[in-house]
C-alpha cells in the first residue's frame, strides 16, 4: 500500500503544506514593512514591535524547517536551486539574519547601531523577505535556467552535477513579469494579513482604525497581482512529464488541467481563496469583526498548499529547467530514496504533536489583547 | 561548464568555516547557561525564595541576547549546504538531509514555542508551567545539538548507507546505525558538555566581577555555588568524553590522529606529547627532518589512549601514505593503491552509466560489481598526489594540545573555586575572582579549537574517504563566494560587537533592575 510513489506524493504534500504555513506566518514580515507607516507615535510603534516580536520565531522556524524538510525529501532541489539561484537565496537569508537579532537588540542599551537601525532591518526583512520568497516560488511555474547531469561526477576536474545557465544566478528571475506578480502578491498578502492580525490582537483604538483604513490599499493590489499570476499561470504552458518514459514536454493549460483532473484540490483551492477574501472583506465591511485573520490565515495555507500541489502532482515537473526540459526536477527524479522517505514519514507523525503544543502555548499566552501598558509591564519587552 | 578551481574551493571553505565559527560563539552559551538558569528556576519553584527568581531572570536576559544571534548565524549554515556544497547535498543528501529536517521538526519548534512562554509568560502562566517551559526550551536546544552532531559525526564516519549507481548518490540503509554510531554518541556528549563547561565558566566569571565590584554579594555567591558545581562535574565528564573522541579518531581517522600529535613516523608504544613545539623547517612528510623543535612526552600513553594497549603501533603520516603496516583489518594500503582503487571506482561508474544508456545489462552488472568492490576508496580517485591527504598539521597539533591543556586547567579552576567557596573564603580571594573573570574567554577559545581539530583535521575529506572537498562544491564563481564571505563577515562582526556591548551593559545594570 505504501509505495515509493505514495511516499513521494506524501512528501510533496508536506512541503506544500509547510509552504502554506510559511505564507500565512509571513504576516510578521508584512507587519514589519508597516512599522513606520502605520504608527504615529513612539508608543504605537513599540506596541507593533512587541506584538509581532512574540511571533517572529514561528515564521523563522517554519522557514528553517521548510528548508530542512526540502533537503531531506527532495535533495536534488536543494542542491540545484540553492547552489544555482545563489543570489536570490543569499539575499533572502541575509535579510532573515537581520531580523533574527533585531527584536532582541533594538531597545537594549549599548546596542551600538541604535533602535532606528534595528527597526529599519525589520522593515527591510518585511519588504525583501516576502517579495523574494514570492518570486522564488513563482519559478516553480515559470522555470529556471539550469541543467543537471549526474554523469559529471565521474569527471575529476568538473564534477559538479547541477549547473546554472547564466551568471546572474537567480537574479534573472526578477525580469519575468509573472514572477514579479507573485512576489508582489505575497508582499501585499503579508501586509493585509498583518493588518488583520493587528485588528485581532491589539487593544488600541487608533491603530485598529488605521489598520482597517489601510486594509483597502493593501488588499486590492494583493487581489490584482494574485489574479494576474493565477490566470496567467492557468492559461499558459505547463511542464508535463510522461509517466512511463519520464520525458518532460510543454503542455498547454497544464496547470488548469491539473485543477480539473484533481477536483479535490480545485475545491480546496477555491475554498482557500474564498476564505482569504471573506476574512479581508468582512473586516472591511464590519467595524466589529475582529477574527478576519483566522479566515484569511487558514485560507492562505490552503490556497498556497493547493497551488504547490498542482505544480508537482499529476505528472508535472515542479522545478522546470528552461533550456533543457529533460533536466527538470519532478517529485520522482528529485526525491530521496524510498528508505529515507519512509523513515522521514515516521518522523512526520510528530508534526501533529508540534501543532498541538503550539496551539496550547498560543492559547496560554493570548488570553487578552495587548496594549501599551502590557508592554510596559513586561520584564522582557522589546 | 564551471571547471573546478582551487580558489572556489578555498573561498567556500572559508565562508563555511567563518559562519560555523561564529555560530559556535553563541551555541555553547545557550546550551550551558540554559541548563544553569533552569536549575536556578527549579530551586526557586522548590524553595519559593525570590532571590532565586531574581537570579534566574538575570541569567535569562543574557541568554536571550545570546540566543538571538545564535539563531541568526544558524540559518545561514543550514542553507550553505545547498548554496556552497551543492554537489555534496546531492551525493549524500539522502542521509544528511534527514537529521537537519528532524532538527527542525523536533527541536527548533520546541525551542521557539517554549522560549516565548519563558520570556513573556512570567505573569501569564502558573509557576510550574513556566518552569516546564524553561526546561523544554533547554531540551529543544540540546536536541538540536544532538541532530546536527549526528549529521557531523556521520561525515567523519559514514555508516548505514549504500552507494546507488543508478541515482549516483549514497542512500540510507540503516537509520539507527547512523543515530547510534559510537562517533555520534561520543560527539554529542563531548560537545554538549563543552557548552556546559562554558556556561559554568561564564556564570562563575560574571559573578566574580560583582564580587570584585563589591556589589550583589548574595546573588553572586549563590550563582557561583551553582556554576562551580555544575562546572566541575561537566569538566570531568568532558575530559572523559574527550578521551573517547581521541579513541574514535584513532580508529576511524588515523591521519587526523597523526596530525593531532605531529607524528610523521609511526611507532609501537608511542608517547603522548604533553607540550611541544613544531619545527617549521619540516617541508615534506618524507624529508626525515625532525618534526619537533622541542617536546615533553609521556611514554607509551598515545598507544594506550588510541588503542587501549601500551605497546600498540600508531601509524604516522608517512606510514599512512606508504601503507604496509598491520591494522586490525589486515595490511594497510598505500595512498597509491587507494588512489588507483578510487580511480577505478569512478571509471566503473562512468562505464556503468554508458552501459545503462545503451541498455547493455550484462556489462552494467559487471561494472556495478567492480564499483562496489572499490567504492570504499571512491574519494581517493579525485586526489592527485599524496600531499593532498595531509591536513594542516600545525593547526591541528596546536589546537589539540591547547584544548587539552585548557580542559585540565578548567578542572583545576573549578576545584579551587569550590574549595574556597566551601570554606567561605571566596568572597575575599580577589586574585581568584580575577582569574575566574579572565577565564571566560578561554572557554570560548577551547571550544573553537576543538572544532578546528575536528574539521581541519579531517581535510581533505568532506565525507571521510568518499568525497573530498573539491568534489563537494557548487557551480558558482569564486568571486560570488568572496562577496558573500565579506558581506557575512561584516554583518556578523558588527552584530557580535553589538551583542557583546549589550551583554556588558546588562551585566553592569545587574540583577536588581530586572
Ligand atoms: C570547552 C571546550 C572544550 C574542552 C575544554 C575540551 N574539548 Fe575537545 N572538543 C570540543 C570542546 C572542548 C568541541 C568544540 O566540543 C569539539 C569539536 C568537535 C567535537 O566533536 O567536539 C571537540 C573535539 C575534540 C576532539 C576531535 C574529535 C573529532 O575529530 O571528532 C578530540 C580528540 C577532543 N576534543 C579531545 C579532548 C580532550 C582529550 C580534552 C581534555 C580535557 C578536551 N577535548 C577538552
Ligand atoms: C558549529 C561548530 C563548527 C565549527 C566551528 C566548524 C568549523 C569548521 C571549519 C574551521 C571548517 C574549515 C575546515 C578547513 O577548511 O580546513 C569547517 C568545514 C566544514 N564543516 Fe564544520 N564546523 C562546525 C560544525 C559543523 C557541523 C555540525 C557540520 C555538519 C553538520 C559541519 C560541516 C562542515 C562542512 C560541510 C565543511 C566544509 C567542507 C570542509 O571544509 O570539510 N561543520 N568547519
Ligand atoms: C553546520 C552545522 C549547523 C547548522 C546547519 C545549524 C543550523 C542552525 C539553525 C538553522 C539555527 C536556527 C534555528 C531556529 O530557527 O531557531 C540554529 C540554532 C542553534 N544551533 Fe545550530 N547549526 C549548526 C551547528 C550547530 C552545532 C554544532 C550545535 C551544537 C552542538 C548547534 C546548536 C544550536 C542551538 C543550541 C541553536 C539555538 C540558537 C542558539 O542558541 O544559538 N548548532 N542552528
Amino acid at each position: 500500500m505504501i509505495t515509493y510513489s505514495f511516499l513521494q506524493h506524501y512528501w510533496w504534500f508536506i512541503i506544500s503544506l509547510l509552504a502554506g504555513i510559511l505564507a500565512f506566518l509571513l504576516f510578521v514580515q508584512g507587519g514589519q514593512s508597516m512599522l513606520f507607516s502605520l504608527s504615529k507615535t513612539d508608543d504605537e510603534r513599540r506596541l507593533l514591535v512587541n506584538v509581532l516580536g512574540r511571533k517572529w520565531e514561528f515564521t523563522f522556524t517554519t522557514l528553517v524547517t521548510f528548508g530542512g524538510a526540502f533537503f531531506a525529501s527532495f535533495p536534488l532541489f536543494y542542491s540545484t536551486s540553492f547552489g544555482g539561484a545563489y543570489w536570490v537565496w543569499m539575499a533572502i537569508l541575509f535579510c532573515f539574519t537581520l531580523q533574527a537579532v533585531s527584536y532582541e537588540f533594538q531597545s537594549k542599551p549599548g546596542n551600538v547601531f541604535g533602535t532606528k537601525t534595528y527597526r529599519t532591518f525589520l522593515f527591510a526583512n518585511g519588504l525583501l523577505g516576502t517579495f523574494l520568497i514570492g518570486v522564488a516560488i513563482a519559478t516553480f511555474f515559470t522555470g529556471s535556467d539550469f541543467s543537471v547531469n549526474k554523469g559529471n561526477i565521474t569527471s575529476q576536474f568538473a564534477p559538479v552535477i547541477s549547473q546554472w545557465g547564466n551568471p546572474w544566478h537567480g537574479l534573472e528571475a526578477l525580469l519575468n513579469l509573472r514572477n514579479l506578480s507573485l512576489g508582489l502578491a505575497v508582499f501585499f498578502l503579508a501586509r493585509s494579513q498583518a493588518l488583520l492580525f493587528f485588528i485581532n490582537r491589539l487593544s488600541n483604538e487608533a491603530l485598529e482604525k488605521r489598520s482597517r483604513k489601510v486594509l483597502w490599499i493593501n488588499a486590492i493590489p494583493f487581489v490584482v497581482f494574485f489574479l494576474i499570476f493565477v490566470i496567467w499561470t492557468l492559461f499558459s504552458e505547463g511542464f508535463a512529464v510522461d509517466p512511463t518514459t519520464g520525458i518532460v514536454s510543454l503542455e498547454k493549460y497544464k496547470y488548469f488541467s491539473n485543477l480539473l483532473e484533481m477536483p479535490v484540490i480545485l475545491v480546496f483551492f477555491l475554498l482557500g481563496v474564498v476564505g482569504v477574501l471573506y476574512g479581508i472583506g468582512r473586516s472591511l465591511l464590519s467595524e466589529k469583526f475582529k477574527s478576519g485573520i483566522w479566515y484569511s490565515g487558514v485560507g492562505t495555507i490552503v490556497t498556497v498548499c493547493s497551488l504547490l500541489l498542482i505544480s508537482g502532482y499529476n505528472n508535472t515537473a515542479f522545478y522546470p529547467a528552461l533550456p533543457n526540459l529533460q533536466s527538470s526536477l519532478t517529485i520522482f527524479n528529485a526525491s530521496s530514496s524510498e528508505f529515507t522517505l519512509n523513515a522521514m514519514s515516521i518522523v512526520s507523525l510528530f508534526i501533529p504533536v508540534v501543532l498541538i503544543y503550539i496551539f496550547y502555548a498560543w492559547r496560554a499566552m493570548e488570553k487578552k489583547r495587548t496594549d501599551i501598558d502590557d508592554v510596559n509591564n513586561d520584564s522582557h519587552a522589546y | 561548464m564551471e571547471i573546478l578551481n582551487a580558489s572556489l574551493v578555498d573561498w567556500s571553505r572559508a565562508q563555511f568555516a567563518m559562519t560555523a565559527m561564529y555560530h559556535w560563539l553563541f551555541v555553547p552559551l545557550t546550551l550551558g547557561l540554559g541548563v544553569i538558569m533552569a536549575m536556578m528556576e527549579s530551586l526557586y519553584v522548590k524553595t519559593g525564595n525570590e532571590e532565586w527568581k531574581k537570579a534566574t531572570q538575570f541569567w535569562m536576559t543574557l541568554f536571550g541576547v545570546n540566543f538571538a544571534i545564535g539563531v541568526a548565524t544558524g540559518i545561514i549554515l543550514e542553507f550553505e549546504f545547498g548554496t556552497n556544497w551543492s554537489n555534496y547535498s546531492w551525493f549524500v543528501g539522502d542521509i544528511f538531509g534527514a537529521p537537519l529536517a528532524i532538527e527542525g521538526i523536533m527541536a527548533f519548534f520546541m525551542e521557539a514555542t517554549f522560549i516565548s512562554i519563558m520570556f513573556f509568560g512570567w505573569n501569564k502562566v502558573s509557576k510550574k508551567f513556566h518552569l516546564a517551559s524553561t526546561w523544554l526550551t533547554v531540551t529543544g536546544a540540546t536536541l538540536s545539538a544532538l541532530w546536527i552532531l549526528v549529521a557531523n559525526a556521520w561525515m567523519q564516519y559514514p555508516v548505514g548507507m549504500h552507494f546507488n549507481p543508478e541515482t549516483v548518490r549514497n542512500e540510507m540503509t540503516d537509520f539507527w546505525s547512523i543515530l547510534l554510531s559510537p562517533v555520534a554518541i561520543n560527539k554529542f556528549f563531548h560537545t554538549v558538555l563543552s557548552g556546559w563547561v562554558l556556561g559554568g565558566l561564564f556564570v562563575v566569571g560574571v559573578s566574580s566581577w560583582y564580587l570584585i565590584k563589591k556589589r550583589q554579594i548574595d546573588f553572586a555567591l549563590r550563582s557561583i555555588l551553582v556554576g562551580s558545581i555544575f562546572g566541575i562535574v561537566s569538566a570531568l565528564l568532558l575530559a572523559f568524553t574527550g578521551d573517547g573522541s581521541a579513541y574514535n579518531v584513532s580508529q576511524r581517522q588515523p591521519m587526523k590522529l597523526a596530525a593531532m600529535e605531529g607524528l610523521y613516523e609511526g611507532k609501537s608504544g608511542a608517547g603522548l606529547i604533553a607540550v611541544g613545539v613544531l619545527n617549521s623547517e619540516k617541508k615534506s612528510y618524507n624529508d626525515s627532518v625532525n618534526p619537533y623543535l622541542f617536546k615533553i612526552e609521556v611514554p607509551k600513553l598515545l598507544s594506550l589512549l588510541a588503542y587501549r594497549d601500551a605497546d600498540a603501533f600508531v601509524p604516522g603520516v608517512k606510514d599512512i601514505i606508504d601503507g604496509g603496516y598491520q591494522t586490525k583489518d589486515g595490511l594497510a594500503l598505500s595512498f597509491a593503491e587507494k588512489q588507483a582503487s578510487g580511480k577505478e571506482a569512478i571509471q566503473s561508474l562512468a562505464n556503468y552509466q554508458k552501459a545503462v544508456s545503451v541498455k547493455d545489462t550484462a556489462e552494467a552488472k559487471l561494472q556495478k560489481a567492480q564499483l562496489e568492490k572499490n567504492f570504499k576508496h571512491f574519494g581517493y580517485g579525485y586526489l592527485d598526489k599524496p600531499e593532498q591527504l595531509i591536513p594542516n598539521v600545525p593547526t591541528v597539533f596546536y589546537s589539540f594540545h591547547l584544548m587539552v591543556i585548557l580542559g585540565m586547567y578548567f578542572i583545576a579552576l573549578f576545584a579551587l573555586v569550590i574549595y574556597y567557596n566551601y570554606n567561605k573564603k571566596f568572597e575575599n580571594a580577589g586574585w581568584l575572582q580575577w582569574i575566574c573573570l579572565l577565564s571566560i574567554p578561554l572557554g570560548y577559545v577551547a571550544g573553537e579549537l576543538g572544532w578546528a581539530v575536528a574539521e581541519v583535521g579531517r581535510q581533505p575529506w568532506a565525507i571521510q574517504d568518499i568525497l573530498p572537498v573539491q568534489a563537494a562544491i557548487s557551480g558558482i564563481s569564486s568571486q560570488s563566494v568572496q562577496i558573500t564571505f565579506f558581506l557575512f563577515l561584516v554583518l556578523f562582526t558588527g552584530l557580535l560587537f553589538a551583542e557583546v556591548r549589550i551583554m556588558l551593559k546588562q551585566i553592569k545594570k545587574g540583577p536588581e533592575e530586572h
